[in-house]
Protein backbone atom coordinates (compact mmCIF):
# COMPACT_ATOMS: atom_id res chain seq x y z
CA UNK A 1 0.00 0.00 0.00
CA UNK A 2 1.43 3.36 -1.02
CA UNK A 3 0.27 6.78 0.01
CA UNK A 4 -2.24 8.79 -2.01
CA UNK A 5 0.33 11.50 -2.66
CA UNK A 6 2.92 9.09 -4.00
CA UNK A 7 0.40 7.42 -6.27
CA UNK A 8 -0.75 10.83 -7.55
CA UNK A 9 2.83 11.53 -8.57
CA UNK A 10 3.07 8.23 -10.38
CA UNK A 11 -0.17 8.98 -12.22
CA UNK A 12 1.35 12.29 -13.29
CA UNK A 13 4.41 10.42 -14.59
CA UNK A 14 2.24 8.13 -16.64
CA UNK A 15 0.34 11.14 -17.99
CA UNK A 16 3.63 12.65 -19.12
CA UNK A 17 4.67 9.39 -20.76
CA UNK A 18 1.42 9.47 -22.73
CA UNK A 19 2.24 12.98 -23.92
CA UNK A 20 5.65 11.71 -25.07
CA UNK A 21 3.93 8.83 -26.85
CA UNK A 22 2.00 11.29 -28.99
CA UNK A 23 5.02 13.52 -29.40
CA UNK A 24 6.94 10.59 -30.86
CA UNK A 25 4.52 10.43 -33.75
CA UNK A 26 5.91 13.65 -35.20
CA UNK A 27 8.18 11.50 -37.33
CA UNK A 28 8.31 7.81 -38.20
CA UNK A 29 11.81 7.44 -36.71
CA UNK A 30 10.77 8.49 -33.22
CA UNK A 31 7.33 6.92 -33.37
CA UNK A 32 8.31 3.41 -32.24
CA UNK A 33 10.06 4.80 -29.20
CA UNK A 34 6.96 6.91 -28.52
CA UNK A 35 4.81 3.81 -28.53
CA UNK A 36 7.09 2.24 -25.92
CA UNK A 37 6.66 5.32 -23.73
CA UNK A 38 2.92 4.82 -24.01
CA UNK A 39 3.19 1.18 -22.97
CA UNK A 40 5.42 2.13 -20.04
CA UNK A 41 2.93 4.80 -18.94
CA UNK A 42 0.15 2.23 -18.98
CA UNK A 43 2.17 -0.30 -16.96
CA UNK A 44 2.93 2.36 -14.34
CA UNK A 45 -0.71 3.44 -14.09
CA UNK A 46 -1.97 -0.13 -13.64
CA UNK A 47 0.74 -1.14 -11.15
CA UNK A 48 0.21 1.97 -9.05
CA UNK A 49 -3.52 1.31 -8.94
CA UNK A 50 -2.94 -2.19 -7.55
CA UNK A 51 -0.51 -0.84 -4.96
CA UNK A 52 -2.83 1.98 -3.92
CA UNK A 53 -5.79 -0.27 -3.35
CA UNK A 54 -3.38 -2.61 -1.61
CA UNK A 55 -6.07 -5.12 -0.80
CA UNK A 56 -4.75 -8.37 -2.21
CA UNK A 57 -7.79 -10.52 -1.70
CA UNK A 58 -9.24 -13.20 -3.93
CA UNK A 59 -10.60 -10.42 -6.16
CA UNK A 60 -7.05 -9.65 -7.24
CA UNK A 61 -6.76 -13.06 -8.88
CA UNK A 62 -9.95 -12.44 -10.79
CA UNK A 63 -8.73 -9.01 -11.86
CA UNK A 64 -5.64 -10.65 -13.35
CA UNK A 65 -7.69 -13.32 -15.07
CA UNK A 66 -10.01 -10.77 -16.67
CA UNK A 67 -7.04 -8.60 -17.59
CA UNK A 68 -5.35 -11.51 -19.33
CA UNK A 69 -8.53 -12.62 -21.08
CA UNK A 70 -9.07 -9.12 -22.47
CA UNK A 71 -5.38 -8.77 -23.27
CA UNK A 72 -5.31 -12.08 -25.16
CA UNK A 73 -8.35 -11.09 -27.21
CA UNK A 74 -6.79 -7.69 -27.95
CA UNK A 75 -3.44 -9.17 -28.94
CA UNK A 76 -5.12 -11.75 -31.15
CA UNK A 77 -7.07 -9.04 -32.97
CA UNK A 78 -4.00 -6.83 -33.31
CA UNK A 79 -1.98 -9.57 -35.03
CA UNK A 80 -4.74 -10.93 -37.22
CA UNK A 81 -6.36 -7.77 -38.52
CA UNK A 82 -5.57 -6.94 -42.16
CA UNK A 83 -4.38 -3.36 -42.65
CA UNK A 84 -7.29 -2.63 -44.98
CA UNK A 85 -9.64 -3.19 -42.03
CA UNK A 86 -8.01 -0.52 -39.83
CA UNK A 87 -10.95 1.91 -39.99
CA UNK A 88 -13.37 -0.73 -38.67
CA UNK A 89 -10.88 -1.78 -36.02
CA UNK A 90 -10.42 1.75 -34.74
CA UNK A 91 -14.20 2.30 -34.68
CA UNK A 92 -14.60 -0.97 -32.79
CA UNK A 93 -11.93 -0.01 -30.26
CA UNK A 94 -13.60 3.36 -29.69
CA UNK A 95 -16.83 1.60 -28.84
CA UNK A 96 -14.99 -0.43 -26.17
CA UNK A 97 -13.54 2.68 -24.52
CA UNK A 98 -17.02 4.20 -24.48
CA UNK A 99 -18.60 1.13 -22.94
CA UNK A 100 -15.82 0.80 -20.38
CA UNK A 101 -16.47 4.41 -19.34
CA UNK A 102 -20.17 3.63 -18.90
CA UNK A 103 -19.36 0.55 -16.81
CA UNK A 104 -16.95 2.41 -14.55
CA UNK A 105 -19.56 5.15 -14.06
CA UNK A 106 -22.14 2.51 -13.12
CA UNK A 107 -19.72 0.94 -10.63
CA UNK A 108 -19.04 4.33 -9.11
CA UNK A 109 -22.75 5.03 -8.86
CA UNK A 110 -23.52 1.69 -7.22
CA UNK A 111 -20.57 1.69 -4.87
CA UNK A 112 -19.46 5.29 -4.27
CA UNK A 113 -17.62 4.39 -1.04
CA UNK A 114 -14.97 2.52 -3.03
CA UNK A 115 -14.12 5.73 -4.86
CA UNK A 116 -14.52 7.98 -1.86
CA UNK A 117 -17.47 9.82 -3.38
CA UNK A 118 -20.02 9.54 -0.60
CA UNK A 119 -22.67 6.88 -0.02
CA UNK A 120 -25.35 5.31 -2.19
CA UNK A 121 -28.23 7.78 -2.34
CA UNK A 122 -25.96 10.51 -1.02
CA UNK A 123 -23.23 10.99 -3.60
CA UNK A 124 -21.38 14.29 -3.71
CA UNK A 125 -23.05 16.63 -6.19
CA UNK A 126 -19.91 17.39 -8.21
CA UNK A 127 -19.05 13.69 -8.49
CA UNK A 128 -22.56 12.89 -9.59
CA UNK A 129 -22.41 15.47 -12.38
CA UNK A 130 -18.97 14.28 -13.46
CA UNK A 131 -19.93 10.63 -13.57
CA UNK A 132 -23.17 11.43 -15.43
CA UNK A 133 -21.28 13.34 -18.08
CA UNK A 134 -18.69 10.55 -18.34
CA UNK A 135 -21.42 7.94 -18.66
CA UNK A 136 -23.46 9.93 -21.18
CA UNK A 137 -20.50 10.70 -23.44
CA UNK A 138 -19.27 7.12 -23.05
CA UNK A 139 -22.65 5.74 -24.07
CA UNK A 140 -22.81 8.04 -27.12
CA UNK A 141 -19.29 6.97 -28.08
CA UNK A 142 -20.25 3.32 -27.74
CA UNK A 143 -23.42 3.26 -29.81
CA UNK A 144 -22.09 5.79 -32.32
CA UNK A 145 -18.94 3.72 -32.87
CA UNK A 146 -20.98 0.56 -33.30
CA UNK A 147 -22.95 2.21 -36.11
CA UNK A 148 -19.73 3.54 -37.66
CA UNK A 149 -18.24 0.04 -37.39
CA UNK A 150 -21.26 -1.56 -39.10
CA UNK A 151 -21.14 1.02 -41.89
CA UNK A 152 -17.41 0.63 -42.46
CA UNK A 153 -17.64 -3.15 -42.35
CA UNK A 154 -20.41 -3.01 -44.96
CA UNK A 155 -22.88 -4.83 -42.70
CA UNK A 156 -24.98 -1.70 -42.77
CA UNK A 157 -25.41 0.37 -45.93
CA UNK A 158 -23.04 3.33 -46.11
CA UNK A 159 -25.72 5.63 -47.45
CA UNK A 160 -27.23 8.13 -45.03
CA UNK A 161 -30.45 7.26 -43.25
CA UNK A 162 -32.63 10.32 -42.83
CA UNK A 163 -36.19 10.95 -41.78
CA UNK A 164 -38.28 14.10 -41.49
CA UNK A 165 -37.79 16.07 -38.32
CA UNK A 166 -34.56 14.22 -37.56
CA UNK A 167 -32.68 17.22 -36.23
CA UNK A 168 -35.57 18.31 -34.00
CA UNK A 169 -35.85 14.80 -32.55
CA UNK A 170 -32.09 14.68 -31.92
CA UNK A 171 -32.18 18.09 -30.30
CA UNK A 172 -35.05 17.13 -28.00
CA UNK A 173 -33.34 13.90 -26.99
CA UNK A 174 -30.11 15.80 -26.40
CA UNK A 175 -31.88 18.26 -24.11
CA UNK A 176 -33.61 15.44 -22.27
CA UNK A 177 -30.19 14.06 -21.25
CA UNK A 178 -29.47 17.31 -19.43
CA UNK A 179 -32.93 17.35 -17.87
CA UNK A 180 -32.40 13.79 -16.60
CA UNK A 181 -28.99 14.68 -15.17
CA UNK A 182 -30.64 17.59 -13.38
CA UNK A 183 -33.32 15.35 -11.85
CA UNK A 184 -30.71 12.73 -11.01
CA UNK A 185 -28.72 15.30 -9.08
CA UNK A 186 -31.71 16.64 -7.20
CA UNK A 187 -33.25 13.27 -6.34
CA UNK A 188 -30.25 10.81 -6.42
CA UNK A 189 -32.77 8.36 -7.82
CA UNK A 190 -31.38 5.36 -9.65
CA UNK A 191 -34.08 5.32 -12.33
CA UNK A 192 -32.94 8.69 -13.68
CA UNK A 193 -29.38 7.36 -13.91
CA UNK A 194 -30.41 4.34 -15.97
CA UNK A 195 -32.74 6.29 -18.26
CA UNK A 196 -30.05 8.86 -18.86
CA UNK A 197 -27.67 6.11 -20.00
CA UNK A 198 -30.35 4.46 -22.17
CA UNK A 199 -31.15 7.75 -23.90
CA UNK A 200 -27.45 8.43 -24.48
CA UNK A 201 -27.14 5.07 -26.25
CA UNK A 202 -30.10 6.06 -28.43
CA UNK A 203 -28.73 9.46 -29.37
CA UNK A 204 -25.39 7.89 -30.34
CA UNK A 205 -27.20 5.76 -32.91
CA UNK A 206 -29.31 8.65 -34.18
CA UNK A 207 -26.30 10.92 -34.55
CA UNK A 208 -24.34 8.57 -36.80
CA UNK A 209 -27.01 6.98 -39.04
CA UNK A 210 -27.51 10.10 -41.22
CA UNK A 211 -23.79 10.33 -42.02
CA UNK A 212 -22.64 8.73 -45.27
CA UNK A 213 -19.72 6.39 -45.94
CA UNK A 214 -17.12 8.85 -47.22
CA UNK A 215 -17.70 11.20 -44.31
CA UNK A 216 -16.42 8.42 -42.08
CA UNK A 217 -12.97 10.02 -41.65
CA UNK A 218 -14.70 12.86 -39.81
CA UNK A 219 -16.94 10.52 -37.83
CA UNK A 220 -14.09 8.31 -36.67
CA UNK A 221 -12.05 11.32 -35.60
CA UNK A 222 -15.05 12.75 -33.80
CA UNK A 223 -15.72 9.53 -31.93
CA UNK A 224 -12.02 9.41 -31.08
CA UNK A 225 -12.48 12.82 -29.51
CA UNK A 226 -15.62 11.73 -27.64
CA UNK A 227 -13.87 8.71 -26.17
CA UNK A 228 -11.30 11.12 -24.77
CA UNK A 229 -13.89 13.42 -23.20
CA UNK A 230 -15.63 10.40 -21.68
CA UNK A 231 -12.34 9.29 -20.12
CA UNK A 232 -11.74 12.81 -18.79
CA UNK A 233 -15.21 12.90 -17.24
CA UNK A 234 -14.50 9.65 -15.41
CA UNK A 235 -11.06 11.03 -14.51
CA UNK A 236 -12.71 13.91 -12.66
CA UNK A 237 -14.97 11.49 -10.80
CA UNK A 238 -12.03 9.33 -9.73
CA UNK A 239 -9.85 12.37 -9.08
CA UNK A 240 -7.18 10.71 -11.19
CA UNK A 241 -4.61 12.90 -12.97
CA UNK A 242 -3.48 10.26 -15.46
CA UNK A 243 -7.04 9.85 -16.65
CA UNK A 244 -7.70 13.60 -16.82
CA UNK A 245 -4.51 14.28 -18.79
CA UNK A 246 -5.13 11.38 -21.16
CA UNK A 247 -8.74 12.35 -21.68
CA UNK A 248 -7.74 15.89 -22.57
CA UNK A 249 -5.01 14.68 -24.95
CA UNK A 250 -7.25 12.23 -26.75
CA UNK A 251 -10.13 14.68 -26.81
CA UNK A 252 -8.11 17.42 -28.46
CA UNK A 253 -6.36 14.96 -30.78
CA UNK A 254 -9.69 13.73 -32.14
CA UNK A 255 -10.98 17.27 -32.47
CA UNK A 256 -7.94 18.34 -34.49
CA UNK A 257 -8.23 15.32 -36.77
CA UNK A 258 -11.91 16.09 -37.38
CA UNK A 259 -10.95 19.64 -38.25
CA UNK A 260 -8.25 18.49 -40.70
CA UNK A 261 -10.67 16.06 -42.34
CA UNK A 262 -13.41 18.70 -42.69
CA UNK A 263 -10.93 21.08 -44.22
CA UNK A 264 -9.84 18.37 -46.67
CA UNK A 265 -13.42 18.23 -47.88
CA UNK A 266 -14.09 21.97 -47.56
CA UNK A 267 -17.16 21.22 -45.47
CA UNK A 268 -18.11 22.62 -42.13
CA UNK A 269 -18.10 20.29 -39.17
CA UNK A 270 -21.80 20.92 -38.65
CA UNK A 271 -22.79 20.04 -42.18
CA UNK A 272 -21.00 16.71 -41.77
CA UNK A 273 -22.63 16.03 -38.42
CA UNK A 274 -26.08 16.99 -39.64
CA UNK A 275 -25.47 14.46 -42.37
CA UNK A 276 -27.54 13.46 -45.36
CA UNK A 277 -24.69 14.22 -47.79
CA UNK A 278 -23.89 11.85 -50.64
CA UNK A 279 -27.20 10.14 -51.15
CA UNK A 280 -28.59 9.48 -54.61
CA UNK A 281 -27.90 12.94 -55.93
CA UNK A 282 -26.41 11.67 -59.18
CA UNK A 283 -29.67 11.74 -61.14
CA UNK A 284 -29.14 15.15 -62.68
CA UNK A 285 -25.86 14.07 -64.21
CA UNK A 286 -27.27 11.12 -66.10
CA UNK A 287 -28.17 13.03 -69.25
CA UNK A 288 -24.77 14.46 -69.88
CA UNK A 289 -22.98 11.18 -69.57
CA UNK A 290 -23.73 9.44 -72.83
CA UNK A 291 -23.04 12.53 -74.88
CA UNK A 292 -19.43 13.00 -74.01
CA UNK A 293 -16.78 10.76 -75.53
CA UNK A 294 -14.59 8.77 -73.20
CA UNK A 295 -11.27 7.34 -74.17
CA UNK A 296 -10.72 3.95 -72.68
CA UNK A 297 -7.78 1.64 -72.92
CA UNK A 298 -6.43 -1.69 -71.78
CA UNK A 299 -3.43 -2.79 -69.78
CA UNK A 300 -1.22 -2.82 -72.86
CA UNK A 301 -1.93 0.82 -73.68
CA UNK A 302 -1.34 1.80 -70.09
CA UNK A 303 1.92 -0.10 -69.93
CA UNK A 304 3.06 1.62 -73.10
CA UNK A 305 2.31 5.05 -71.68
CA UNK A 306 3.99 4.31 -68.38
CA UNK A 307 7.07 2.80 -69.98
CA UNK A 308 7.64 5.88 -72.08
CA UNK A 309 7.17 8.33 -69.25
CA UNK A 310 10.04 9.77 -67.30
CA UNK A 311 8.01 10.69 -64.24
CA UNK A 312 4.86 9.21 -62.75
CA UNK A 313 2.69 10.24 -59.81
CA UNK A 314 0.43 7.65 -58.24
CA UNK A 315 -2.85 8.86 -56.70
CA UNK A 316 -4.35 6.16 -54.48
CA UNK A 317 -7.85 6.24 -53.03
CA UNK A 318 -10.40 4.12 -51.24
CA UNK A 319 -10.81 1.88 -54.31
CA UNK A 320 -7.23 0.69 -53.84
CA UNK A 321 -8.06 -0.37 -50.30
CA UNK A 322 -11.20 -2.18 -51.40
CA UNK A 323 -9.37 -4.05 -54.16
CA UNK A 324 -6.34 -4.71 -51.89
CA UNK A 325 -4.24 -3.45 -54.79
CA UNK A 326 -1.39 -1.91 -52.77
CA UNK A 327 1.02 -4.85 -53.22
CA UNK A 328 0.38 -5.11 -56.94
CA UNK A 329 0.85 -1.36 -57.17
CA UNK A 330 4.19 -1.56 -55.42
CA UNK A 331 5.25 -4.26 -57.86
CA UNK A 332 4.32 -2.05 -60.77
CA UNK A 333 6.28 0.83 -59.29
CA UNK A 334 9.34 -1.40 -58.79
CA UNK A 335 9.23 -2.34 -62.45
CA UNK A 336 8.94 1.29 -63.45
CA UNK A 337 11.86 2.26 -61.25
CA UNK A 338 14.02 -0.38 -62.89
CA UNK A 339 13.38 1.52 -66.11
CA UNK A 340 14.66 4.71 -64.48
CA UNK A 341 11.25 6.29 -64.17
CA UNK A 342 10.75 8.65 -61.26
CA UNK A 343 7.73 7.63 -59.19
CA UNK A 344 6.10 9.36 -56.27
CA UNK A 345 2.77 9.05 -54.49
CA UNK A 346 0.23 11.80 -53.80
CA UNK A 347 -2.11 11.32 -50.87
CA UNK A 348 -5.14 13.52 -50.35
CA UNK A 349 -6.08 14.14 -46.69
CA UNK A 350 -9.48 12.47 -47.06
CA UNK A 351 -8.46 9.61 -49.34
CA UNK A 352 -9.79 6.43 -47.79
CA UNK A 353 -12.02 5.99 -44.80
CA UNK A 354 -9.88 7.34 -41.98
CA UNK A 355 -7.08 9.86 -41.48
CA UNK A 356 -3.82 8.45 -42.84
CA UNK A 357 -5.51 5.35 -44.27
CA UNK A 358 -3.58 5.39 -47.57
CA UNK A 359 -0.23 5.97 -45.85
CA UNK A 360 -0.65 2.83 -43.77
CA UNK A 361 -1.60 0.71 -46.77
CA UNK A 362 1.38 1.96 -48.77
CA UNK A 363 3.66 1.36 -45.80
CA UNK A 364 2.29 -2.16 -45.59
CA UNK A 365 3.26 -2.73 -49.20
CA UNK A 366 6.80 -1.59 -48.32
CA UNK A 367 6.57 1.77 -49.99
CA UNK A 368 9.19 3.99 -48.31
CA UNK A 369 7.43 6.85 -46.54
CA UNK A 370 9.68 9.47 -48.09
CA UNK A 371 8.17 8.72 -51.50
CA UNK A 372 4.68 9.53 -50.26
CA UNK A 373 3.65 13.19 -50.33
CA UNK A 374 0.80 15.24 -48.95
CA UNK A 375 -1.43 17.34 -51.15
CA UNK A 376 0.31 20.67 -50.59
CA UNK A 377 3.78 19.26 -51.09
CA UNK A 378 3.17 17.61 -54.43
CA UNK A 379 0.39 19.56 -56.11
CA UNK A 380 2.75 21.78 -58.08
CA UNK A 381 4.60 18.78 -59.49
CA UNK A 382 1.72 17.49 -61.57
CA UNK A 383 2.39 20.09 -64.27
CA UNK A 384 5.91 18.68 -64.79
CA UNK A 385 4.87 15.06 -64.70
CA UNK A 386 4.23 12.77 -67.63
CA UNK A 387 1.67 10.36 -66.23
CA UNK A 388 -0.71 10.48 -63.29
CA UNK A 389 -1.90 7.04 -62.28
CA UNK A 390 -5.18 7.41 -60.39
CA UNK A 391 -6.08 4.19 -58.65
CA UNK A 392 -9.32 4.07 -56.70
CA UNK A 393 -9.55 7.81 -56.06
CA UNK A 394 -12.23 9.94 -57.65
CA UNK A 395 -13.71 13.06 -56.06
CA UNK A 396 -10.31 14.20 -54.80
CA UNK A 397 -9.12 14.59 -58.41
CA UNK A 398 -12.21 16.27 -59.83
CA UNK A 399 -11.30 19.61 -61.48
CA UNK A 400 -14.92 20.71 -61.03
CA UNK A 401 -14.06 21.58 -57.45
CA UNK A 402 -11.95 24.43 -58.83
CA UNK A 403 -14.15 25.61 -61.68
CA UNK A 404 -17.85 25.14 -60.98
CA UNK A 405 -19.29 27.12 -58.06
CA UNK A 406 -22.55 25.18 -58.48
CA UNK A 407 -20.92 21.87 -57.69
CA UNK A 408 -21.40 20.43 -54.20
CA UNK A 409 -17.66 19.83 -53.95
CA UNK A 410 -16.69 23.34 -55.09
CA UNK A 411 -13.84 24.71 -53.01
CA UNK A 412 -12.58 21.33 -51.86
CA UNK A 413 -8.82 21.13 -52.24
CA UNK A 414 -8.10 18.66 -55.06
CA UNK A 415 -5.04 17.13 -56.63
CA UNK A 416 -4.26 18.84 -59.94
CA UNK A 417 -4.09 15.56 -61.79
CA UNK A 418 -5.35 17.04 -65.06
CA UNK A 419 -2.17 19.09 -65.42
CA UNK A 420 -0.15 15.97 -66.19
CA UNK A 421 0.57 15.16 -69.82
CA UNK A 422 -1.64 12.11 -69.54
CA UNK A 423 -3.85 10.63 -66.88
CA UNK A 424 -4.51 6.94 -66.37
CA UNK A 425 -7.66 6.42 -64.39
CA UNK A 426 -8.29 2.93 -63.00
CA UNK A 427 -11.95 2.55 -62.16
CA UNK A 428 -14.67 -0.04 -62.49
CA UNK A 429 -17.16 2.19 -64.31
CA UNK A 430 -18.00 5.78 -65.09
CA UNK A 431 -20.25 6.09 -62.07
CA UNK A 432 -19.81 9.23 -60.01
CA UNK A 433 -17.90 9.14 -56.76
CA UNK A 434 -19.26 9.43 -53.28
CA UNK A 435 -20.24 13.06 -53.59
CA UNK A 436 -22.55 12.12 -56.46
CA UNK A 437 -20.69 14.44 -58.80
CA UNK A 438 -19.65 13.41 -62.27
CA UNK A 439 -15.89 13.64 -62.66
CA UNK A 440 -15.00 15.96 -65.51
CA UNK A 441 -11.61 14.32 -65.70
CA UNK A 442 -13.12 11.23 -67.38
CA UNK A 443 -13.89 13.18 -70.54
CA UNK A 444 -10.63 15.04 -70.93
CA UNK A 445 -8.48 14.64 -74.01
CA UNK A 446 -5.50 13.44 -72.01
CA UNK A 447 -7.35 10.95 -69.85
CA UNK A 448 -7.40 7.26 -70.54
CA UNK A 449 -9.89 5.23 -68.54
CA UNK A 450 -8.89 1.73 -67.54
CA UNK A 451 -12.10 -0.07 -66.68
CA UNK A 452 -11.23 -2.95 -64.39
CA UNK A 453 -10.68 -4.06 -60.85
CA UNK A 454 -7.75 -2.04 -59.51
CA UNK A 455 -5.70 -5.05 -58.49
CA UNK A 456 -6.26 -7.03 -61.67
CA UNK A 457 -5.50 -4.04 -63.89
CA UNK A 458 -2.29 -3.26 -62.03
CA UNK A 459 -1.13 -6.86 -62.31
CA UNK A 460 -1.89 -6.87 -66.03
CA UNK A 461 0.08 -3.68 -66.50
CA UNK A 462 3.08 -5.24 -64.77
CA UNK A 463 2.96 -8.16 -67.20
CA UNK A 464 2.91 -5.78 -70.14
CA UNK A 465 5.75 -3.49 -69.16
CA UNK B 1 -10.52 30.83 1.75
CA UNK B 2 -9.37 27.52 0.43
CA UNK B 3 -9.43 26.59 -3.25
CA UNK B 4 -11.59 23.62 -4.13
CA UNK B 5 -9.41 20.68 -5.31
CA UNK B 6 -11.71 20.48 -8.31
CA UNK B 7 -10.17 23.73 -9.57
CA UNK B 8 -6.70 22.17 -9.48
CA UNK B 9 -7.89 19.20 -11.48
CA UNK B 10 -9.69 21.49 -13.85
CA UNK B 11 -6.47 23.47 -14.37
CA UNK B 12 -4.60 20.27 -15.18
CA UNK B 13 -7.36 19.37 -17.63
CA UNK B 14 -7.26 22.69 -19.45
CA UNK B 15 -3.46 22.73 -19.63
CA UNK B 16 -3.46 19.16 -20.95
CA UNK B 17 -5.86 20.22 -23.70
CA UNK B 18 -3.34 22.85 -24.75
CA UNK B 19 -0.47 20.38 -24.61
CA UNK B 20 -2.57 17.98 -26.70
CA UNK B 21 -3.36 20.71 -29.17
CA UNK B 22 0.26 21.54 -29.88
CA UNK B 23 1.55 17.99 -29.76
CA UNK B 24 -1.08 16.69 -32.15
CA UNK B 25 -0.53 19.46 -34.69
CA UNK B 26 3.08 18.36 -34.88
CA UNK B 27 2.11 14.80 -35.75
CA UNK B 28 2.97 14.09 -39.37
CA UNK B 29 -0.16 13.43 -41.46
CA UNK B 30 1.18 10.10 -42.68
CA UNK B 31 1.00 8.84 -39.09
CA UNK B 32 -2.60 9.84 -38.46
CA UNK B 33 -3.83 6.27 -38.40
CA UNK B 34 -1.28 5.17 -35.78
CA UNK B 35 -2.20 8.34 -33.87
CA UNK B 36 -5.80 7.18 -33.68
CA UNK B 37 -4.89 3.68 -32.57
CA UNK B 38 -2.45 4.89 -29.93
CA UNK B 39 -4.87 7.46 -28.52
CA UNK B 40 -7.31 4.60 -28.36
CA UNK B 41 -4.88 2.55 -26.34
CA UNK B 42 -3.99 5.32 -23.90
CA UNK B 43 -7.58 6.38 -23.29
CA UNK B 44 -8.06 2.87 -21.95
CA UNK B 45 -6.16 4.01 -18.87
CA UNK B 46 -9.76 4.15 -17.68
CA UNK B 47 -8.93 0.59 -16.58
CA UNK B 48 -7.62 2.28 -13.43
CA UNK B 49 -11.21 3.02 -12.40
CA UNK B 50 -12.28 -0.46 -13.39
CA UNK B 51 -9.63 -2.08 -11.18
CA UNK B 52 -10.64 0.02 -8.17
CA UNK B 53 -14.28 -0.94 -8.73
CA UNK B 54 -13.45 -4.61 -9.14
CA UNK B 55 -11.28 -4.80 -6.03
CA UNK B 56 -13.87 -3.02 -3.90
CA UNK B 57 -16.06 -6.11 -3.54
CA UNK B 58 -16.20 -7.43 0.00
CA UNK B 59 -14.38 -10.69 0.65
CA UNK B 60 -17.62 -12.64 1.23
CA UNK B 61 -19.08 -11.44 -2.00
CA UNK B 62 -16.54 -10.73 -4.72
CA UNK B 63 -19.18 -10.40 -7.39
CA UNK B 64 -21.56 -7.70 -6.29
CA UNK B 65 -23.12 -5.46 -8.90
CA UNK B 66 -20.54 -2.70 -8.82
CA UNK B 67 -17.58 -5.08 -8.99
CA UNK B 68 -19.16 -7.08 -11.81
CA UNK B 69 -19.28 -3.91 -13.88
CA UNK B 70 -15.68 -3.30 -12.82
CA UNK B 71 -14.62 -6.73 -14.08
CA UNK B 72 -16.46 -6.22 -17.37
CA UNK B 73 -14.79 -2.84 -17.83
CA UNK B 74 -11.41 -4.48 -17.16
CA UNK B 75 -11.96 -6.93 -20.02
CA UNK B 76 -13.03 -4.17 -22.42
CA UNK B 77 -10.18 -1.85 -21.49
CA UNK B 78 -7.64 -4.69 -21.63
CA UNK B 79 -8.73 -5.59 -25.18
CA UNK B 80 -8.10 -1.98 -26.07
CA UNK B 81 -4.79 -1.61 -24.29
CA UNK B 82 -3.18 -4.72 -25.75
CA UNK B 83 -4.93 -4.41 -29.11
CA UNK B 84 -4.24 -0.69 -29.42
CA UNK B 85 -0.56 -0.71 -28.54
CA UNK B 86 0.22 -3.87 -30.49
CA UNK B 87 -1.55 -2.81 -33.66
CA UNK B 88 0.17 0.58 -33.43
CA UNK B 89 3.51 -1.17 -33.06
CA UNK B 90 2.69 -3.39 -36.03
CA UNK B 91 1.84 -0.37 -38.16
CA UNK B 92 4.88 1.63 -37.14
CA UNK B 93 7.17 -1.31 -38.00
CA UNK B 94 6.00 -0.95 -41.59
CA UNK B 95 7.07 2.66 -42.04
CA UNK B 96 10.46 2.41 -43.66
CA UNK B 97 12.76 4.85 -45.31
CA UNK B 98 14.13 4.43 -48.79
CA UNK B 99 17.11 2.13 -48.88
CA UNK B 100 20.12 4.09 -50.07
CA UNK B 101 22.24 1.47 -51.83
CA UNK B 102 20.18 -0.67 -54.11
Amino acid sequence: MISANLSAIFYLVSGILFILALRGLSSPETSRQGNLFGILGMIIAITVTFLTVGNFSTSTIYVFIFLLVGGAIGAFIAFKIPMTAMPELVAGFHSLVGLAAVFVAISAFKNPEAFNLGFPGDIKLASLIEMSIGAAVGAITFSGSIIAFLKLRGIMSGSPITFPGQHIVNLLIGISIFVLIYFLCSSQSESFFWSMIAISFLIGVLLIIPIGGADMPVVISMLNSYSGWAAAGIGFTLENTALIITGALVGSSGAILSYIMCKGMNRSFFSVILGGFGGDASVSNDKKKDQKPVKSGNAEDAAFLLKNASSVIIVPGYGMAVAQAQHALREMVDTLKKNDIKVSYAVHPVAGRMPGHMNVLLAEANVPYDEVFELDDINNDFANTDVAFVIGANDVTNPVAKTDPQSPIFGMPVLDVEKCKSVLFVKRSLSPGYAGVDNELFYRENTMMLFADAKKMTEDIVKNI
Amino acid sequence: MEIDPFIFRFSIFILAIFVGYYVVWSVTPSLHTPLMSVTNAISSVIIVGAIIAALAGSSENIFEISSIFGFLAIVLAAVNIFGGFLVTQRMLQMYKKKKKNK
